[in-house]
């Protein structure tokens, strides 16, 4: 199986303050990650690297063979954080804007996917809801046919009926050809939608393998080891 | 269909276990055609390598088989349905007896019992 992100020994040092060590990772290609770790404990510095937006102080990191950078970010489908829109916009200036941003950009699955999660092209981004704005966002990345999908914290926020919906686009536009991480700290709500987890906590690695295999030895839920491993 | 999943245990296995349920309970007999993996991923709300790895597993047990591009099939074997059912009857006997025993019932009493308990459903 081919490997789509790859990462050895990497750290990150924001002066004195130590936000990543050592992390191994490595994700197959058609697999779901899923990056679980409290607030501050390293998980966005990591996406952001990944992502290129940052650069790491020391180790190593692959995806698809290449160093992050330019050409990955054509593979890599992430929002940064939640005010890349304009305050002015309405939906269908969010999604003119992302086409043309970007070359993968399928205008197809991204009508699909407004009309899935019952959003109006017409409403101005400032009227969202914080529900709607996180069903919002994770339409204009999953509109992208990238390698690797990226979603920080899609949960976050929204209530049990928005999340049910956001689970459910996630597993439908899910394909076998491309791989995803998903950082998250409510884990109970997701955890069957990941094939590997990882637990991070400041800035480590804890724990991380098949998410079936760690049921099976420990006998418990991936949301009771989390619990586990951060008290 | 509403399943409630017991996160503790790993979920193919759970998957696993539904699907033999409904071989022994005739709802799907020999031929039958699983639903496609994405589908029940859908609709089961997990992971759909999941339910590939689910499929596998009882195609490695010899309860189903695939045929390339047309989907994953029971199977036809009536010996191997048969003795799934049997293996199944000795899980549920297995843990009435020890239930059972845990109360304090001697096997003599238990067979009493279980006879008497069968006539009056008659």
């Amino acid at each position: 199986m081919s490997t789509v992100l790859e990462a050895r020994g990497l750290a990150k040092n924001y002066f004195t303050k130590k936000a990543l060590k050592d992390v191994d990772i490595t994700l197959e290609k058609g697999k779901i990650l899923g990056f679980l770790g409290p607030n501050g404990s390293g998980k966005t510095t990591f996406i952001k690297i990944v992502a290129g937006i940052l650069r790491q102080s020391s180790g190593e990191i692959f995806i698809e063979g290449t160093k992050p950078g330019v050409k990955t970010k054509a593979m890599v489908s992430y929002l940064p954080d939640k005010n890349y829109l304009f305050k002015w916009m309405k939906i269908k200036d969010a999604v003119e804007f992302f086409k043309d941003f970007y070359e993968d950009f399928d205008e197809k699955r991204c009508k699909e996917l407004l009309e899935f999660m019952n959003l109006e092209e017409e409403s101005k981004v400032t009227s969202l809801s914080k529900g709607m704005m996180e069903k919002l966002n994770l339409t204009l990345v999953l509109s992208r046919k990238a390698k690797l999908y990226i979603l920080d914290e899609p949960l976050a926020g929204v209530d049990p009926v928005a999340r049910e919906k956001i689970l459910d686009a996630i597993i439908q536009n899910y394909n076998e050809d491309s791989s995803m991480i998903i950082t998250t700290h409510l884990v109970k709500d997701i955890e069957r939608i990941f094939d590997d987890v990882a637990f991070i906590k400041d800035g480590e690695i804890m724990l991380s393998g098949n998410a079936e295999d760690l049921r099976l030895e420990k006998g418990k839920s991936i949301d009771e080891i989390f619990r586990e491993v951060f008290e | 269909m509403n399943i409630v999943f017991d996160d503790k245990t790993p979920i193919y296995i759970q998957i696993m276990n539904i699907i033999k349920k409904q071989i022994i309970s005739k709802q799907l007999r020999g031929g039958d055609k699983l639903a496609s993996v994405r589908d029940l991923s859908a609709e089961y709300k997990v992971n759909p390598n999941t339910i590939q790895r689910a499929y596998k597993e009882l195609e490695r047990e010899g309860f189903a088989y695939t045929q390339r591009g047309m989907g994953t099939f029971i199977t036809e074997d009536e010996k191997i349905i048969y003795k799934l059912k049997k293996d199944t009857a000795k899980g549920a006997m297995d843990t009435f007896i020890e239930e059972m025993k845990n109360l304090g019932f001697t096997s003599d009493e238990i067979i009493e019992m279980v006879t008497g308990n069968l006539k009056e459903e008659e």
